[in-house]
């Protein structure tokens, strides 16, 4: 099987123009993306994360069609991004989660009639995809106000059927929760996560909401510095960079000594070990503590663990 | 054979967003209807104060200026709001238009229906017919196609003028108002007879960029009259094929633009 995104030494430079001294001016070449792979299999789910600046929205560009790569190959749906765009457009939905696709001063309906002559996509076919965005959606309530008075939720809602209207086989998502209530948040990913379930079409989704990759993303790739830095499960995120799970201990009374490795907290009352693989030999020793009330694991962050990933320097 | 539907699609589109903003639309209307009859006030102004321009009588400079404003309020209706482009360029709206299945320029041009620039248009039109009706034209054939054909010349010329100055911004984001020099400064060039310029200016902006071929030209050819520049009469039916030269050199530049863009992002 051939993957939907194919994508070999993707470069990209930029010249900027720095500053030296009071009159010179230096051009420097700066790679937002400097050589990266990748591979998506028909109806994966791909969470593209990186801290601002590291190349995720350049990487996205050059994979749709809207800036020349530097270096490298990409296919998408088969198709050179550049040189073949208007029919790799016919077969991709884009959303920015900070530009719009709809007019402005049309109501929904207006927008979505309109894409579907500029999509040429069949009525019948058009309307069935409609049918169905508007009930996952909701969108019936405003499907008659003009864009521009709609909401940040509501427009996400109209956007992300808007890049769906003509059936495309990969959606491009890039911060597609980004400003949104956290109600408008859970309708997106609710949404998304139905339409990943049916496996026919892939989504790639750059955010920096990591709840957004719990909830929807089986594989994440991390990007820092436009290289890639992790590509693989949540799971094996954890593994690699320490699955800092942490074991928490509720005493009765406070411990004069507390055991080793242990943070106290609460005056004594509380103590948290971080644990680095598995906790059955802390738990084992905890559970001889006098006037033990309470112990609880808690699962690592993804948050945490991602920090950790964006300062560590030179991570691999 | 390009399918012209999706762009049908989004012309009426655009109508139909105008309709939300009536009583803006009706304003902006009569204000550019202002600014063109202040363009021709300026002519019968001069006329006031000498009675010859450049060796032309009034009706013959309204000729002129017919021919002139009329081009370029046609091009400004058609691709005037391609100035905007700095604007998408900014605010990367260049970009979903580059996600959407059709072409690139056309979509911008559709962006955007400035139709409170149509009272222009016909404004530009009404002094070209009164002018040509009392200037005393014989009318021949080839004179009466010249009539309909040196506008639209005009036009194309123009707008491939509004294009290339327009995709300096693929370059330099912050052109400011340096395309409106060419455009704006063409009109401005081309609604006198070019008899009035002189030295390296006028060769630079009448025979080097073509401005001398939008009006001046066809109007000598209309009224039959040699050119006090030298060159024969039938330079006059040459504007059309002006416009194509014009057309082609602005889609190529429209083309490496573009290009550009994609390959330094903004």
């Amino acid at each position: 099987m051939t993957a939907v995104i194919e994508a070999h030494g993707l470069r990209k430079e930029f010249t900027v123009r720095v500053k030296v001294g009071r009159l010179r001016r230096e051009k420097r070449v700066v790679a937002a993306v400097d050589g990266v792979d990748l591979r998506v299999e028909r109806g994966e789910m791909l969470g593209y994360i990186g801290p601002n600046g590291a190349g995720k929205s350049t990487t996205l560009k050059m994979l749709t069609g809207i800036l020349t790569p530097s270096a490298g190959r990409a296919r998408v749906c088969g198709l050179v991004p550049v040189p073949q765009r208007t029919r790799l457009a016919r077969r991709i939905g884009v959303v920015f989660g900070q530009r719009s696709q709809l007019w402005w001063d049309l109501p929904l309906r207006d927008s979505f009639d309109l894409l579907r002559h500029i999509y040429q996509v069949p009525a019948a076919d058009h309307a069935a995809r409609l049918r169905r965005c508007r009930g996952l959606l909701d969108l019936d309530e405003f499907m008659d106000t003009p864009v521009r008075q709609l909401s940040l939720g509501q427009r996400m809602r109209g956007e992300l059927t808007a890049a769906l209207l003509h059936g495309p086989e990969v959606l491009f998502l890039d911060e597609p929760t980004i400003g949104l209530d956290v109600v408008s948040k859970q309708a997106v990913r609710s949404f998304l996560a139905e339409l990943g379930a049916g496996g026919d079409v892939t989504l790639v989704l750059t955010t920096h909401d990591l709840a957004d990759i719990e909830r929807l993303c089986r594989r994440l790739v991390v990007i820092d510095h436009g290289r890639v830095v992790h590509d693989g499960s949540i799971e094996a995120l954890h593994a690699r960079y320490g699955s800092r799970r942490r074991v928490v201990v509720d005493l009765d009374e406070p411990v004069a000594e507390p055991p080793e490795g242990a943070v106290v907290e609460a005056d004594g009352r509380r103590l948290v070990f971080t644990v680095d693989g598995p906790a059955a030999p802390v738990i084992a020793r905890l559970a001889a503590l006098p006037a033990l009330r309470d112990l609880a694991i808690e699962e690592p962050d993804i948050e945490e663990v991602v920090t950790r990933l964006y300062l560590s320097p030179g991570a691999p | 054979m390009v399918d012209l539907r999706p762009y049908v699609a989004l012309f009426r589109g655009q109508a139909r967003s105008l309709t939300s903003y009536r009583a803006s639309f009706a304003l902006e209307l009569s204000t550019n209807v202002f600014a063109t009859v202040m363009d021709v006030a300026t002519v019968l102004v001069l006329f006031r104060v000498s009675r010859t321009l450049g060796g032309f009588t009034l009706h013959e400079a309204l000729l002129v200026v017919g021919l002139s404003s009329c081009a370029f309020a046609a091009a400004d209706l058609a691709v005037g709001n391609i100035e905007r482009i700095k604007f998408y360029v900014r605010t990367g709206l260049l970009d979903a238009v580059l996600v959407r299945p059709l072409g690139a320029l056309p979509q911008l041009l559709l962006m955007d229906l400035p139709l409170r620039k149509a009272s222009r248009c016909a404004f530009g039109t009404g002094v070209l017919v009164v002018a040509a009706a009392t200037a005393g034209i014989e009318w021949t054939p080839g004179r009466v196609a010249l009539v309909v054909a040196a506008p639209l010349a005009g036009m194309v010329f123009f707008s491939a003028i509004f294009v290339v100055s327009a995709a300096v911004a693929f370059w330099w984001v912050e052109t400011g108002e340096i395309g409106n020099a060419f455009t704006y400064g063409g009109r401005d060039f081309t609604s006198y007879p070019i008899t009035v310029y002189s030295g390296w200016f006028r060769r630079l902006f009448a025979y080097g960029m073509g401005f001398a071929f939008v009006a001046y030209y066809p109007a000598l050819a209309l009224l039959g009259r040699a050119d006090p520049l030298g060159l024969p009469v039938w330079v006059g039916y040459a504007s059309p094929s002006v416009a194509v030269v014009a057309a082609v050199a602005a889609t190529a530049v429209w083309r490496v633009g573009i290009r550009h863009y994609r390959s330094t992002g903004s």
